[in-house]
């Protein structure tokens, strides 16, 4: 009995609207990211995760305009990730309602943003977001790099002391994604998830890879992770959150049910 | 009848707001305005980041004084949340030690560096995430919401009060008791987010809103 380990959905959303939308049952509009959110918090998901792909920077506004809707009706914890790149984008997205900003690439760029933002605003709300791809071949030690633009761009920063450092900068939480497992529903890179959850002292969420239920489970039991971050799963109606919790329940882990 | 969020610089005071606006058809304001706040039916403290920050802005704003008069008078229900109830103890280990409104006897502790689930598994710190709240003394903000009921934390920093009869709730996290609902007359506080723990958060908050002492 202690710390339920959580799961959270995750949405991409272009100009205030859910992109390529969700498949559940009885929904008006698929799109809505107010509907959806509302609609996993009934299902009892533990946050729910927001990530901005708006290309254009003058229809960002709509992004905000949406955490300020959903925040008026969803009382969990709200993270926005996705173009965050100032103090001012935190200020702006914080007074919105978002709980967290996840920050992705203005951390690669310019590390010491992530320090300015955790002493302003506090690591409980600093999230950075970790791209890495496998760099070593067959036989050789496993080791990841940190990779940006979409996981096409190669850093040569080592994914494991990448993550300690972001965390002595003051990160408040690590979102996990293998580069080489996202949208391939093969599961999480395990050995990645354990190597950064072993080396770093604050919690972390695995994402890239899920495809089923047993997915997810191995991401905490093998990976030590401490939340999972899905969408297709959850949006195509695959699985709902409740299957997913009680499956985990099932497997030993403490779930909040 | 009005509900003042004090707004002393520190934390998010938007979704506090709004999660009060969402049970209640009284009043809700966020300010600093000592006149509002004296005016005020109701009271929340809340906190976020480092406690020497939030202490040092609290007295930067001149609401120090105000605050602390307005805990001993006793005169309205208040309610602290996570940094704002660290505040109401005598002392915090943060920041290499920083001197609270001591409302409360008790310390505030930083978990240890090297605690373990039941598996062996190194539990992190910040502690974040749903965890277990026990009903240690029966309270009028408990209506309705079961003995175990989860709640959403972030901290690193955890109260420890002296007075057992101060302590309405307690939560174990790799063996150790923090003690995450506090209170004394008209003052209750929490260590987690009320405002972000779903129905029973909210429950709390409409329980707050109703609370006559």
């Amino acid at each position: 009995m202690g710390l339920a380990k959580r799961i959270i959905p995750c949405l991409d959303v272009d100009a205030g609207r859910v992109v390529k939308g969700v498949n559940f049952v009885g929904i008006r509009d698929a799109g809505d990211p107010v509907e959806i959110a509302k609609r996993y918090n009934q299902q009892g998901a533990d946050e729910i995760t927001f990530l901005d792909i708006t290309a254009s920077h003058e229809n960002r506004g709509t992004t905000v305009d949406m955490v300020e809707r959903i925040a008026g009706e969803v009382f969990i914890p709200l993270t926005v990730g996705g173009g965050i790149r100032t103090c001012e984008d935190i200020r702006t997205m914080l007074n919105a309602g978002a709980d967290k900003v996840s920050i992705n690439t203005a951390a690669v760029n310019n590390p010491k943003f992530v320090r300015e933002a955790a002493e302003r605003f506090g690591s409980q709300c600093i999230v950075v977001a970790i791209d890495a791809k496998q760099v070593s071949q067959k036989g050789e030690p496993a080791r990841w790099e940190i990779f940006t633009h979409g996981g096409r761009k190669p850093t040569g920063l080592d994914a494991v002391e990448w993550a300690r450092k972001m965390v002595d900068l003051g990160a408040g939480e690590l979102l996990l994604t293998s580069m080489d497992r996202d949208g391939t529903k093969a599961g999480f890179d395990l050995g990645l998830t354990r190597a950064i959850a072993d080396a770093v002292s604050v919690p972390i969420i695995a994402s890239g890879g899920v495809g089923n239920l047993d997915h997810l489970v191995a991401g905490v039991t093998e990976g030590g992770a401490d939340a999972v971050l899905a969408a297709s799963i959850f949006h195509f109606g695959e699985y709902s959150i409740p299957d997913a919790k009680h499956y985990m329940a099932e497997h030993g882990i403490e779930m909040r049910l | 009848m009005t509900i003042a969020v004090i707004d002393y610089g520190m934390g998010n005071l938007h979704s506090v707001a709004k999660a009060l606006e969402h049970v209640t058809h009284e009043n809700v304001v966020v300010t600093r305005d000592p006149r509002r706040i004296h005016g005020a039916t109701r009271l929340v403290l809340p906190g976020q980041g480092a406690i020497r920050d939030c202490m040092g802005e609290l007295e930067r704003t001149e609401l120090k004084g105000l605050v602390q008069e307005l805990l001993t008078a006793q005169s309205k229900p208040l309610l602290g949340v996570c940094v704002g109830q660290q505040m109401l103890l005598d002392h915090s280990e943060e920041n290499g030690g920083i001197t609270c409104l001591g409302f409360l006897a008790g310390q505030v502790r930083r978990f240890d560096y090297d605690l373990r689930d039941a598996k062996g598994e190194r539990l992190k710190v910040p502690h974040m995430g749903w965890n277990r709240v026990m009903h240690h003394h029966d309270h009028p903000l408990w209506a309705g919401i079961e003995d175990g009921a989860r709640f959403y934390f972030v901290h690193s920093y955890y109260v420890e009060a002296k007075d057992d009869d101060t302590v309405y709730g307690t939560t174990d996290y790799g063996g150790t008791c923090a003690h995450v609902a506090v209170g004394r007359g008209t003052v209750f506080a929490v260590q987690f987010h009320p405002e972000k723990s779903a129905n029973d958060g909210l429950r709390l908050l409409e329980n707050f809103v109703n609370w006559a002492p």
